[in-house]
């Protein structure tokens, strides 16, 4: 007996063809805003990783003679009240944010979709309990629990990570128990089960695989929002500490000088817009790509 | 191989009771295929589900090579019965390469899985060994169900259950999927019980069948009595011109 006939068609090559994965994250070339959003953030990465080599200025070093320069040859960006040059100071930033939103994105990402997934495919009473909890922390405004956690570990940056991480993995949960809810019905499984595939097996090989594109754009659009928080807690005061430069504080402490020095405020304004911006729009190409029910 | 006695299934959704499958006897011999045909919803699917131990919510009794087995199957149970599914995009898992989806059972019951047992079930169903290397959109429908037809041998069942295995398949390629079965079927010594709702394809492939209406076996023939057109009831009269034409 000879195979159809159809086998010898485009897909008949002999190299091992590459995963799915590669193949789909490669459309992102035919998509100038998903493209446009991905260099952006490479190139804010790039800052991060060689801010001692590119930053011109200290980013701490006052220069009381020199302060609230408006942007020119010399100071690119501007002097803040202090004199200390705001380019190099959002350079060295740049690392501030790249950590937070690192640092989030790896413990919400596995923690969401662990949770989501375990609920969605045991069902039940686990499935209720876990939902209830869920909602629960939904529930919880992470500013104010930013706020009582600053004032029982002390603010700092590491506290405004706590903080946002406990209070952004529900939304992943909640992807990755739906996702689960369709996949666990899917027939691949039931052949799965019926040669006695443990359910831990099912779960982390079967199951969460087909969870990840799913929660990678979910992780990508709330990036943004993480951004947003983290400087929102930094502009109160409960996140990095001056005199590091962190872009939230940063405005926080130009807002004083609005009307007589405006760019001390703007120019992080300006930084965190585009890395947020940046984060949004890569985020809804992948999700173009990944996921084909949002096809337009 | 296979006796049914008694089987019921009620389905309970929001206080509304649905009785699947009404109080259905039957045994297959080994060796044998049985057809199981009847329009959607008649019941059919659910007692194969329930052959499978995917539908745990049965009563009465079901027992397989000889000894009985229950609605949750025990691990030396599993052996005994594969199944085949209809949709040949939906029983393959996406994301696993056809060489992997050919050792999972293997891995998954213990037993050792290399390249060589995938190479063999790869030839065994007519494919060739490098496919082991592709992903299953990579496959055309017939090459994935051959895959999936694999996947059920490997664990070497004297049971194989098919569901409508033929029927998302065009018209020439369903004809090579069934001469493959039949064939394996003779090779094998495979006991089959074949769901379909096409009366061409039963005539084909089975020895006996029985026709369900409603969750109840309504009647049981042999094929030469199919091909005969002896049927007793006015049912599957009807079923049979509507097949033919």
């Amino acid at each position: 007996m000879t195979a159809d006939n159809t086998m010898a068609g485009p897909i008949a090559v002999s190299q091992p063809e590459p995963g799915i994965w590669r193949e789909r994250l490669l459309r992102i070339v035919d998509e100038p805003l998903g493209l446009a959003g991905l260099l952006v953030l490479c190139l804010f990465a790039t800052v991060a990783v060689l801010a001692p080599i590119l930053a011109p200025y200290d980013p701490t070093v006052q220069d009381l003679g020199n302060i609230m320069q408006a942007p020119g040859a010399a100071h690119w960006a501007g002097t803040d009240e202090l004199g200390r040059d705001i380019l190099s100071r959002l350079i060295w930033g740049t690392r501030i944010t790249f950590r937070t939103i690192l640092t989030v994105a790896l413990i919400i990402g596995p923690l969401g979709l662990v949770i989501g997934v375990i609920s969605g495919y045991c069902g039940g009473k686990v499935d209720t309990v876990l939902m209830r909890f869920t909602d629960i922390v939904l529930s919880f405004p992470s500013l104010v629990l930013a706020l009582s956690f600053a004032a029982a570990l002390g603010a700092g940056l590491g506290t405004a990570i706590i903080a946002i991480s406990l209070t952004s993995w529900p939304s992943i949960a909640r992807l990755a128990r739906a996702e689960t809810l369709t996949v666990r019905r899917a027939e691949y499984v039931a052949a799965a089960r019926l040669y006695g595939a443990s359910h831990l097996r099912l779960i982390f090989l079967y199951i969460m695989p087909m969870c990840i594109p799913s929660v990678i754009v979910r992780l990508t659009l709330a990036m943004a929002s993480v951004i947003l928080t983290a400087a929102g807690l930094g502009f109160l005061g409960l996140g990095a500490q001056p005199p590091s430069p962190e872009w939230g504080a940063m405005i926080s402490s130009g807002r004083k000088y609005m009307l007589d020095a405006w760019w001390i405020a703007v120019m992080p304004g300006i930084a965190i817009l585009t890395v947020s911006l940046a984060f949004n729009l890569l985020g809804d190409t992948l999700r173009d790509i990944l996921d084909p029910r949002h096809a337009r | 191989m296979i006796k049914v006695r008694n089987i019921d299934v009620h389905f309970q959704a929001h206080h509304h009771d649905k009785h699947a499958v009404k109080s259905v006897s039957f045994s297959v011999a080994r060796g044998e295929c049985l057809g199981i045909v009847g329009e959607s919803g008649c019941g059919k699917s659910t007692v194969l589900r329930s052959l499978a131990g995917l539908e745990t919510h049965w009563t009465g009794t079901i027992g397989m090579a000889g000894r009985q087995v229950g609605q949750k199957r025990r691990r030396d149970d599993l052996p005994l019965v594969q199944m085949v599914f209809q949709d040949p995009y939906g029983s393959l898992h996406p994301r696993h390469r056809i060489g992997r989806a050919l050792k999972e059972p293997l891995i998954s019951m213990g037993r050792t899985a290399d390249d060589d047992i995938v190479g063999v079930a790869l030839e065994g169903v007519g494919l060739p060994r490098h496919f082991a290397g592709r992903f299953p959109h990579q496959l055309s429908g017939g090459q994935r169900q051959r895959v999936a037809i694999a996947r059920a041998l490997l664990l070497k069942p004297p049971i194989v259950l098919l569901d409508e295995p033929t029927s998302a398949l065009d018209v020439s390629v369903q004809a090579e999927v069934l001469n493959l079965l039949s064939a394996l079927r003779r090779e094998m010594e495979l006991t089959y019980v074949f769901v379909s709702h096409d009366l061409g394809v039963i005539g084909q492939m089975c020895d006996r069948l029985i026709v369900m209406r409603d969750g109840e076996l309504i009647e049981e023939m042999t094929a030469d009595e199919l091909r005969g057109r002896r049927v007793k009831t006015e049912y599957a009269r009807e079923l049979l011109e509507k097949s033919f034409i």
